[in-house]
């Protein structure tokens, strides 16, 4: 994977001694970065070390700034996104930035539409779109709206339209987040084809398994200070783990001995119907057991129905699922998310921003929400009681803050998912369901996160876990069922489940039929 | 200020916390009447009184349109709902004469109850705060001309000869228009700050008020936490409707009359109040003290512009500026 006639001593790209400060504290201090045509350079460090900082600062998001940048060997300096843009830089965003309403081509051309005078050329622009999106080996309806589309074709999209404007330079900001395996391979394959084609890519991720799939250099940032930059191949796992946290982490994943006790969970013929009112249901009649004390992964693609089953029986979807549950020896059907905390069940959804947190209320707000009866006898509320349970909260889950009473956006992303946590425990469950508990967490919040599945499941809890990350999946489940179009197609004991068997299973391809519990297929 | 003193928890300097900036434009509005004080008009206290008391009505319904801004939506019916009630409180009292107790009882139930079926529909139906109580707006003032028979319920009551005899004012409308401790409050203005108090304990102090906030910050994150939405909204809805019971009962004391035609675009006043005082229409954010000074920083300004013998054309054109100028002030920085 090294860049071959790309590799010349002229980089793309120069940032020296960039500096940025917000109000009183410095985010940015002495950071470069190098960017050469043909490489994949990899942006690595914590939540909260200046990666996006520095790349706001490169799309002239953030204009005061101390420092320089050159562009192709020549001092630039972007007042605008739109200058950034001009010069060929162009940022794919964690959140993307497309309009769902309006069409493929439509949104790849945005802003910076063809035109004949004062007319739009629609046939042009559909065509180019086409010729875009066949580039990347996709071939869909351009008259379609974005929304209509998964989130992996949607990220396509937004590549086509970075692609469109001839951008020689293109920054991914954990770019696979919400995509499924095999739309993440695509991407690769894509970025080879953006690699040979001489454009430089800045790649942001906290998946391990990424970086060393696709990096020919990584730059590490720690605290808004520039730690070190090292060819790929000559900067091992460990050691990149200790240039992002500034110390070793004892294992990376310390799942302890499990301990399964009594059956909490017995799940029969349970079905979720499609939501958007497609005919075929989204989880298809599942069955399957869970245990005190264990941690029980549920595999799955994209759209294979797993986030879907964890919705379902937290009571998302209120009363439209069907099927046969047993609650700690109590019959339980789900009805709303209310009935579902009281039933002693706790979902963590996989989008903290979107679904998890109240952005624009404070810790304390946040983290007694799920159980604010607790603190209000007869509907008065108790702010220093609140407060003192926050605070333990909070301190049984590592939250890192500098004030409880501080809104819960000015957080890092790690402990904004804290928070989320905290918000769960204070609702003292016996079933956790975790939706993607790690995405977007830096490894030292992870590690965290790891260690607190250990003590709850000491303590006799319940985990229910889903992550798109597998070795993340397979390390700390103790079981795990994958599932396929709505059904359980596989299980597996933690010492028998391999990447590869779990993969298998969750595209289709089972060597023998699977029976769940008594009911066949 | 409550306000402040958690601002400077937060580290944020206290001249950028919200209420500072929302006093600031209070004060700038004050100093104008100290400078255009018309001959020292502005320094009486009569002054003073004369303007809470022509702004208590509005203060009313901006605390219910409070209440329902913070959890996202928005009431427009505000105005049909304090016609429809400053009719029935006429009629139950002009013309049947009906106990006050019992007046005022059926009365605020009246308007409670248009409230919690905006409530119930937005809620339910998951239909737009804004068409829903634009609906409402346009059904409870035609309710309102339907009980009057379009006719304005005053103290000329008609006859069955088809003469009109005019009869005594209930007492309840002499006690709302009286004036306490020693001439120096109207008892309108004691209703809106009770109205006030009031609010500020819902959103504060109780449970359902930081579901509010919750419901109007990120809906869909405060439901899967559990939180009643239907029953929270119904409240939001119901008190904004309970509250245009008060000011429709205030109005009709006010005016000795219930006008079917009373109240047309106190709506727009009640937000514009809202808005002033820097609660943002998204929802989430905001406070009862916000809305107060909201409130006196336009009841001074008409104040202000009407002692100075100034027209309703360029009251209204300057009432305008001062909204967008008021909005600009609070604007943080990026």
């Amino acid at each position: 994977m090294t860049p071959q006639n790309f590799n010349n001593n002229k980089p793309l790209l120069r940032m020296c001694g960039i500096g940025k400060q917000f109000t009183s504290t410095l985010v940015l201090d002495d950071v470069q970065f190098e960017l050469r045509a043909g490489e994949v350079h990899i942006l690595a460090g914590e939540n909260g070390a200046g990666k996006s900082t520095l790349m706001k600062i490169l799309a002239g998001v953030y204009t005061a700034y101390t420092g320089q940048i050159e562009l192709d060997g020549t001092p630039a300096r972007f007042n605008s996104i739109h200058d950034a843009a001009s010069a060929g830089i162009a940022i794919i965003h964690q959140e993307l930035s497309l309009v769902p309403t309006m069409t493929v081509d439509e949104n790849i051309f945005l802003g910076r539409e063809l035109s004949k005078g004062p007319w739009l050329t629609k046939k042009q622009m559909q065509q180019k779109a086409k010729t875009l999106l066949a580039g990347v080996g996709l071939d869909i309806a351009v008259s379609k709206k974005v929304g209509d589309y998964s989130l992996g074709i949607q990220q396509m999209v937004e590549i086509c339209k970075a692609l469109a404007f001839e951008s020689k330079i293109i920054v991914m900001d954990e770019p696979t987040s919400a995509l499924t395996d095999v739309e993440v391979q695509r991407l690769f394959a894509i970025i080879d084809k953006l690699k040979k084609e001489g454009r430089g890519i800045v790649y942001i991720t906290h998946k391990m398994e990424e970086i060393y799939r696709i990096a020919d250099r990584i730059t590490v940032l720690r605290d808004g200070r520039y730690i070190g930059t090292a060819p790929a191949a000559q900067l091992g796992q460990t050691e990149l783990i200790k240039w992002m946290v500034g110390r070793e982490l004892s294992s990376q994943f310390p799942r302890h001995q499990a301990n399964p006790r009594q059956t909490v969970l017995k799940v029969r013929d349970f079905s979720v119907p499609d939501q958007a009112g497609k005919p075929f249901p989204v989880v298809d009649k599942v069955s399957f057991e869970l245990r005190a004390g264990e941690i029980l992964g549920v595999a799955g693609l994209g759209g294979s129905g797993n986030s879907e089953l964890l919705n379902g029986l937290f009571g998302t979807y209120g009363s439209r699922v069907s099927g046969t549950i047993t609650l700690q020896d109590k019959a339980y059907y789900p009805t709303g998310p209310g009935e579902g905390i009281k039933a002693g069940l706790a979902l963590l959804t996989n989008d903290r921003k979107a679904t998890g947190l109240i952005l624009g209320m404070n810790i304390v707000e946040n983290t007694t929400l799920a159980a604010l009866k607790k603190y209000a006898p007869f509907g008065w509320l108790r702010p220093a009681r609140e407060f003192e349970s926050a605070r333990q909260k909070g301190q049984s889950v590592h939250l890192k803050a500098a004030s409880l009473t501080m809104p819960v956006d000015a957080l890092s992303g790690g402990n904004q998912q804290k928070v989320a946590i905290a918000k769960w425990v204070d609702t003292n469950p016996a079933i956790l369901l975790l939706d993607e508990p790690t995405r977007g967490v830096d490894v030292g919040a992870k590690h965290e996160i790891y260690e607190l599945m250990n003590q709850w499941t000491a303590q006799g809890l319940a985990i229910m876990l889903i992550s798109s990350e597998m070795p993340e999946l397979l390390a700390m489940s103790d079981r795990i069922i994958v599932m396929h179009r709505g059904k359980i197609t596989a299980e597996f004991t933690a010492d028998d489940a391999t990447q590869e068997k779990i993969l298998r299973a969750a595209m289709g391809n089972t060597d023998e039929p699977y029976e769940q519990g008594s009911s066949h297929h | 200020m409550n306000k402040m003193s958690n601002s400077l928890k937060t580290g944020e300097h206290w001249l950028a916390s919200p209420t500072t900036r929302v006093l600031a434009a209070l004060i700038i509005v004050f100093v104008l009447g100290l400078v255009f004080n018309a001959d020292g008009a502005f320094f009486k206290w009569g002054t003073h009184r004369d303007m809470l008391r022509a702004v208590s009505v509005y203060g009313i319904l901006a605390c219910g349109m409070t209440l329902v801004i913070i959890s996202g939506g928005i009431d427009l019916s505000v105005g049909s709902i304090l016609a429809l009630t400053a009719v029935c409180f006429s009629l139950f009292t002009i013309h049947y004469q009906t106990a006050v107790i019992v007046a005022v009882v059926l009365c605020l139930m009246i308007s409670s109850l248009c409230g919690i079926m905006s409530g119930a529909i937005i809620a339910r139906f998951k239909i737009q705060p804004f068409i829903s109580t634009l609906a409402m707006m346009v059904f409870a003032r035609g309710l309102a001309k339907w009980v009057s028979g379009g006719q304005k319920i005053s103290t000329a009551v008609q006859q069955a000869d088809g003469t009109y005899q005019y009869v005594e004012v209930p007492g309840v409308f002499n006690f709302i228009n009286s004036k306490l401790l020693g001439d120096n409050i109207t008892v309108v203005t004691v209703i809106f700050l009770i109205c006030i108090v009031i609010s500020y304990i819902i959103l504060t102090k109780l449970r359902y008020g930081r579901y509010l906030y919750a419901i109007g910050g990120n809906e869909e994150a405060a439901r899967l936490s559990g939180v009643p939405i239907m029953k929270s909204k119904l409240l939001a809805y119901g008190l904004s409707g309970l509250f245009c019971g008060v000011a429709g009962i205030c109005q009709a004391a006010q005016e000795l009359q219930g006008d079917p035609e009373a109240g047309i675009s106190y709506e727009l006043s009640a937000i514009a109040m809202v808005v002033i005082g820097g609660t943002s229409l998204q929802g989430g954010r905001g406070n009862m003290w916000l809305t107060l000074i909201g409130v006196l920083t336009i009841g001074y300004l008409e104040k202000i512009l009407s002692i100075n013998a100034i027209g309703e054309d360029k009251r209204l054109m300057l009432t305008g500026a001062i909204i967008i100028a008021a909005v600009l002030l609070q604007k943080t920085k990026k």
